[in-house]
């Protein structure tokens, strides 16, 4: 019989129990994030010795400090930015990013974006709860209109932030949004992401009772978490009833957020790239020398 | 067989709510953190899809599939985007 793989044996191997258990509320999707995550390296058979976890700050930037292995947990919004320096020192390390809405897309906005457009070979698991959670709820780039946050008291009027859009306009490798309320589809995605080269982003959709569901009067845990059901659909769905289904269909799943896979190609990343052109140098030197 | 750490579970009652045969329970005693963690109800249909385990946000549960006991799988059914189709 082989042999079981269960959440025990995965705790052994990959946690820091003496961490244990976590600072996150109870209802947070930080630690499902962390857990798909364990399964998919898992599956992955992922050499620890040969990854580094980054992340900046937030209450999704604690994962790193969970895991047993290295992890940098840097300055606020600054994760990409140390993450490429990592990869740029030694390329055969495989880089995790964990990060925040607030963090990756709010104050970190502008190294996401270049470390996209360059497709640097890292894997980032953006953590999008709607709101800045760690420091009480301020509104963030990604909160849909009409949210609650204290620095938006009367409703959010600015419009969010699609950050899957973003980078895959940008030219990422593998963009993929799910939802951390539904387990299998998002471990294998996770797993394609770390095999890809290049920059791969996954968006997970994660509930923050207390800085978002409390304020926005989403419910208790079990309802905030089946507003993640009712409120997104997979993006093969959306685009068969946006072509063949009727009008009410249609107006009924109009402004759910989609699901899905929706960018995988292989475009040669940064490092790639660098090491073509020390190569391209080298031999011409070589070249130079011998005349 | 369900392991459930009740010290680690923080009460978020996600297992009970999202398994798909409503196995899990409240348990009555309480936890060092004064909550009742869930535990596997003594008349299941648990079938061992190890959805509670996958998605326990404290890794608190862990299942490990009997071999004797042989049940009839009840058909489980989910939405792809997660909610049980009951
Ligand atoms: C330079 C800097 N500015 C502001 C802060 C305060 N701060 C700490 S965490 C945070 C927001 C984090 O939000 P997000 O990344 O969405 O993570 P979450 O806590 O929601 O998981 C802010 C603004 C800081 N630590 N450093
Ligand atoms: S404040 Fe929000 S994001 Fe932070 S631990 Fe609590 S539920 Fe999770
Ligand atoms: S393994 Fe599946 S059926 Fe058994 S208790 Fe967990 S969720 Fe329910």
């Amino acid at each position: 019989m082989p042999e079981v793989r269960t959440a025990d044996k995965l705790k052994k191997k990959y946690l820091r129990e003496e961490m244990w258990p976590t600072i996150f509320c109870n209802g947070c999707g930080n630690g499902v994030v962390l857990d798909y995550a364990f399964w998919a390296i898992e599956e992955l058979d992922l050499d620890m010795d040969k990854t580094v976890f980054v992340s900046g700050i937030g209450c999704s930037s604690r994962l790193p400090g969970y895991i047993n292995a290295d992890g940098l947990h840097t300055t606020h919004g600054r994760s990409i930015a140390f993450a490429t320096g990592i990869k740029a020192a030694n390329p055969d390390l495989n880089i995790i990013i964990f990060t925040g809405d607030g963090d990756c897309t709010g104050i970190g906005g502008n190294h996401f974006i270049h470390a996209a457009r360059r497709n640097i070979d890292v894997t980032v698991i953006l953590i999008n709860n709607f709101t800045y959670g760690m420091t009480g709820g301020q509104l963030a780039p990604t909160a849909p209109l009409g949210s609650i946050a204290t620095t938006a008291p009367y409703g959010n009027i600015e419009h969010p932030f699609d950050i899957c859009e973003l980078a895959k306009a940008l030219g990422a490798n593998y963009v993929a949004r799910w939802s951390v309320t539904y387990p299998y589809q998002p471990i294998k995605s996770v797993k394609e992401a770390i095999q890809k080269k290049g920059f791969s982003m996954i968006e997970f959709l994660s509930p923050c009772p207390t800085a978002y569901g409390r304020r926005n009067k989403l419910g208790d845990i079990k309802k905030h978490w089946k507003w993640y059901d009712d409120n997104t659909i997979l993006i093969e769905e959306y685009n068969k009833i946006m072509e063949y289904g009727t009008d009410e269909e249609k107006e009924k799943i109009k402004n759910k957020i989609q699901l899905g896979v929706f960018q995988d190609i292989e475009k040669p990343g940064f490092f790639e790239q660098y090491e073509k052109l020390v190569e391209r140098l080298q031999t011409k030197k070589d070249k130079g020398m011998k005349k | 067989m369900i392991e459930i750490k009740d010290d680690w579970c923080k009460g978020c009652g996600i297992c009970i709510e999202r398994c798909p045969v409503n196995a899990l329970e409240e348990s009555d005693k309480l936890n060092k953190k004064g909550i009742h963690p869930a535990r596997l109800k003594e008349k299941n249909e648990c079938n061992f899809c190890r959805l509670c385990e996958l998605i326990c946000p404290d890794l608190a549960i862990t299942v490990i599939p009997d071999e004797e006991v042989k049940k009839d799988a009840k058909k489980i059914l989910l939405s792809p985007t997660g909610g049980k189709n009951k």
